[in-house]
């Protein structure tokens, strides 16, 4: 596991630690203040759990009031303070620190408002992505962005993560999606940013938070547009003979006019595993396959996938099937979603990737991550969010052996650096937290990245609020980003991921 | 004279000295001389949006008019890069040959604010943020623009974002830029996510409605599931105003029927879709007993552009507002106006474009209270001979101005971008 840098710790503040539990005692109800190693423990970690810190204190504020008044406290006392919602990021954004206090927004659990009228809902941060479309589902609406860790995911960590999900070609990630937040800076001031209008003036605050990956400020509610269900959904599963003909296929849908609500892709090595695992219904024989999902009208949605199976057959698919209910349509997509469990019956380890590329890229991505994987003997199942280029390779080795790991290393950087070579980003939507930290400098300069701090620095000054994340330390880039995963356990299994 | 120096000084004049940098280096290099002594610089793409915003006096000028071009377009990978005062109209010509657009709609403020069409430059209409009739359904200007590159108020170039759709590397930065008026960055290129265009186009009208049966019908329309992509309303003579709009002569279309005031819907996309959704549409809305119009590809392409560029408002001598608020909100808060004026509805609702005739600070002021107990904001988009001026163009609270103030500093820290376009002491 690469050593990371975190930031000094306070050895004056832990000798105090006592003084500070009755102080937030005193702030909130002392049962949701947790100071005992028995209790804290299940919080040293999130979904990127190669990465492990028991942090000082945990503390379950019940209302923004308490919130504003524990980040004032902090700010006073100079104490750190991480930000958590339910621990699903990949990326160690939610890593605690030694010397922090981590704030938990789990009892933030409430639906505030559901809105018709204004197609919006209101929600705490707590409340999972997945509830907000089933509180609006039997009025046919739905919220748009769907991370795969959905079940779990919750909304304010969305917000600070600007969660995708596969649908975000056609109706965008978390920031195109909310209206309005309420969030608490760490000076202790409440502010509402935006409301229940399209658009909100002035600058763009909402826009800046989305995504600051609890930096900026703590967020305490979340106003999300919903959208009405389409009429009709159909999925088109498209085998290819190799990998280039399927990326290729995915560049002509899109430059043919065409955007499918979701387009994933999958290798040879994926397909056979997430077919093993849920008898999906794939074409084995295939190098490649698409799923391409599109919505609409009836005689839409009819036009269009007789468009695709058109361009497919053109870049020369192998085999074409066309979901003829919707059992038939989730059923495609329950081995897409079972690809992270999948692959744990691949490799006693596995290393998650997330980098975006231009879709004209895929194909030769593609090709550099093979030529890389037979490069250091390690091989590669390839899961990508076609339609917007969202890649996660996933990288199979075996911990138990040093080399191996290391070796795993240094293939995933080789990617993720390749990634950004070719004009893409080193992270689509997990984050940059810990994980890609050191690599922000091969996409950005000193001028970049020195904007960015001063931002963190307007709106905290002492840079208290979940220090060391995103941006490098002492500049030093180094070499190492990815998900660490020991035979199969995420740190929550049963969530299907991306 | 510096910042500084006019603030102690009652009077002042400037020199009206222009400043044309060829390329990104020349800005950073002009703009570092400004921050070293102070100078503040009003910061112009083709000036076709000037006026809105606080006038502001500066020492010089710096128009980026120069940087003008096309930096990369792939169809493919669905963005085009651009030299940031590129002219919209040379976007969207090179975007129609491959069959793609701009989703958000410029809105062409040229005739109204200055007589003469004129789109404007990308900067500038990312600057204002301020979107077309399709708001609702794809998103804004902030939701189109993927990355930029610029040149901060200490001279610094900057870049954020990319050319990619997904992308959380770092704080999003693409979308601070939006709305910010230029008190931020000195823009000097800009990556826009495209889209291919609609095939086709269809508008449903209904006519002679008042304000409420419009607004339910327009509710009805945006909440179905026929993915309509305009809903709009004018009414003749706004509910207790003296003064009326003469639709007529702003909607002369062949197939538009003459009666009353105007409720219409947009429906865009295959041919085949458009003529389902329609009927679907016509069906939920119950309008076989009502008087309808219905604009095919052409005409409705015509009507909507007449919208989005406030052509109704082209010889108006009088106060153009900007307001928008959530959409259940409208018709409770066009009740609450006073008698001197006209509007149209946009956004199903939530946008109200007014004109507003002898209007005082005074009630201005009294109509933004009005917005605000509503949840929504305000904008003053052009004064009238009868009030050139108004302190507070935008709408602002306590808490914001000084995230704002703090944001500003970070980028600007001696405020020499566009001080005092926005807010006074930004």
């Amino acid at each position: 596991m690469t050593k990371l840098a975190m930031p000094k710790i306070d050895r004056k503040l832990l000798a105090r630690k006592e003084k500070i539990f009755i102080e937030l005692k005193r702030i909130i109800k002392p049962e949701n203040v947790l100071d005992h190693e028995d209790q804290i423990r299940p919080f040293e970690t999130d979904a990127l759990s190669a990465y492990k810190q028991r942090p000082f204190v945990v503390v379950f504020p019940e209302n923004t009031k308490e919130v504003s008044e524990i980040l004032q406290y902090c700010n006073g006392e100079k104490i750190k303070v991480i930000p958590r919602g339910a621990g699903t990021g990949l990326s160690g954004g939610a890593l605690p620190l030694e010397d922090g206090v981590l704030l938990c927004l789990g009892k933030f659990n409430k639906i505030i408002d559901v809105d018709f009228k204004n197609k919006c809902v209101v929600a705490q941060p707590g409340v999972t992505n997945l509830s907000i479309t089933e509180a609006v589902q039997d009025n046919g609406y739905y919220y748009a962005p769907d991370p795969s860790s959905q079940i779990a995911c919750s909304i304010g960590g969305n917000v600070a993560e600007n969660s995708g999900g596969v649908h975000s070609l056609k109706y965008g990630t978390t920031t195109n999606n909310i209206l309005g937040v309420q969030v608490v800076f760490m000076d202790g001031t409440i502010s509402r940013l935006g409301g229940k209008t399209y658009d909100s003036e002035g600058y763009d605050l909402i826009g800046l938070i989305t995504g600051s990956e609890g930096l900026l400020c703590v967020i305490t509610e979340v106003t999300v547009k919903i959208l009405k269900k389409p009429q009709t959904v159909k999925a088109a599963l498209i085998g290819f003979p190799s990998i280039k003909d399927g990326g290729n296929c995915v560049s002509e849908i899109i430059a043919s006019g065409i955007i499918p609500s979701g387009m994933e892709m999958m290798d040879k090595t994926l397909i056979h595993a997430t077919d093993n695992f849920v008898k999906a219904g794939y074409p084995r024989d295939a190098e490649s396959m698409l799923i391409v999902e599109l919505d609409g009208t009836g005689n839409e949605v009819d036009e269009l996938i007789d468009k695709v199976s058109k361009i497919a057959k053109k870049n020369k698919s192998s085999s074409i099937k066309i979901s003829k209910s919707e059992k038939q349509r989730l059923k495609f997509w329950a081995g897409r979603k079972a690809a992270f469990p999948a692959c744990g019956a691949l490799a006693p380890d596995y290393y998650c990737m997330d980098g975006s590329i231009p879709r004209n890229k895929l194909a030769e991505v593609l090709l550099e991550i093979n030529r890389l994987s037979k490069k250091y003997g390690l091989s590669v199942a390839n899961a990508f969010h076609a339609g917007d280029g969202n890649l996660h390779p996933l990288i199979m080795y075996d911990s138990n052996d040093k080399k191996q790991l290391e070796k795993t290393e240094k293939l995933g950087a080789e990617i993720l650096k390749y990634c950004v070579k070719v004009g893409g980003v080193l992270t689509g939507e997990h984050g940059v937290g810990i994980e890609k930290r050191e690599l922000m400098c091969e996409m950005f300069n000193n001028n970049d990245i020195e904007q960015q701090i001063k931002i963190k620095k307007a709106l905290d000054s002492s840079s208290l609020l979940n220090p060391g994340k995103v941006y490098p330390i002492l500049r030093k880039c180094a070499e190492e980003g990815r998900v660490h995963v020991h035979r199969g356990k995420t740190k929550f299994p049963d969530i299907p991921r991306f | 004279m510096s910042t500084e120096e006019k603030q102690n000084f009652q009077i002042y004049q400037d020199s009206n000295s222009f400043e044309y940098p060829k390329d990104e280096a020349e800005v950073s290099i002009f703009l570092k001389k400004m921050h070293k002594s102070s100078f503040p610089i009003e910061l112009i793409g083709s000036g076709s949006k000037k006026k809105i915003g606080k006038p502001i006096q500066c020492s010089k000028t710096l128009s980026l008019k120069k940087l003008n071009g096309i930096v990369e377009y792939l169809p493919e990978e669905l963005y085009i890069k651009v030299k940031s005062c590129t002219p919209i109209k040379k976007i969207e010509e090179e975007l129609k040959k491959n069959k793609q657009y701009l989703p958000f709609e410029p809105i062409d403020f040229g005739y109204l604010l200055n007589g003469k069409t004129d789109f404007g430059t990308v900067a500038g209409q990312v600057a204002c943020n301020i979107s077309g009739s399709r708001r609702f359904k794809v998103g804004g200007i902030r939701d189109h623009v993927l990355g930029f590159r610029g040149v901060n108020g200490k001279g610094d170039i900057i870049k954020s974002g990319g050319n990619v759709v997904k992308n959380v590397t770092g704080y999003d930065l693409s979308k601070l830029i939006c709305g910010s008026f230029g008190t931020l960055v000195a823009l000097t290129e800009i990556t826009l996510k495209v889209l291919p265009e609609p095939q086709e186009s269809t508008t449903l009208v209904i006519h002679n409605q008042n304000i409420e049966s419009a607004c339910f019908l327009l509710d009805r329309a945006v909440s179905s599931s026929n993915d309509i992509s305009g809903a709009t309303y004018f009414p003749t003579k706004a509910e207790g105003s003296n003064y009326a709009m003469d639709i007529e002569k702003t909607f002369q279309l062949n197939d538009l029927k003459h009666d009353g005031s105007i409720t219409a819907i947009r429906i865009e996309g295959l041919k085949k879709s458009t003529e389902q959704r329609l009927k679907n549409l016509a069906n939920e809305l119950k309008v076989s007993n009502l008087n309808i119009s219905i604009l095919s590809m052409h005409q409705s392409e015509i009507f909507w552009n007449k919208i989005k560029n406030l052509e109704c408002f082209h010889f108006s001598k009088n106060s153009i507002i900007r307001i928008v608020i959530p959409p259940s909100e409208c018709v409770q808060l066009i009740y609450e106006f006073s008698n001197k004026f006209t509007y149209f509805l946009d956004w199903g609702g939530a946008a109200i474009w007014m004109e507003a005739y002898q209007i005082s600070e005074e009630s201005f002021e009294s109509i933004r209270k009005k917005v605000v107990k509503h949840g929504g904001y305000v904008t003053m988009i052009k004064n009238s001979d009868y009030l050139p001026y108004v302190e507070d163009v935008f709408t602002i609270n306590r808490d914001r101005f000084t995230i704002s103030q703090n944001i500003k500093k970070s980028f600007d820290p001696k405020r020499i971008l566009n001080p005092g376009k926005m807010y006074t002491g930004i």
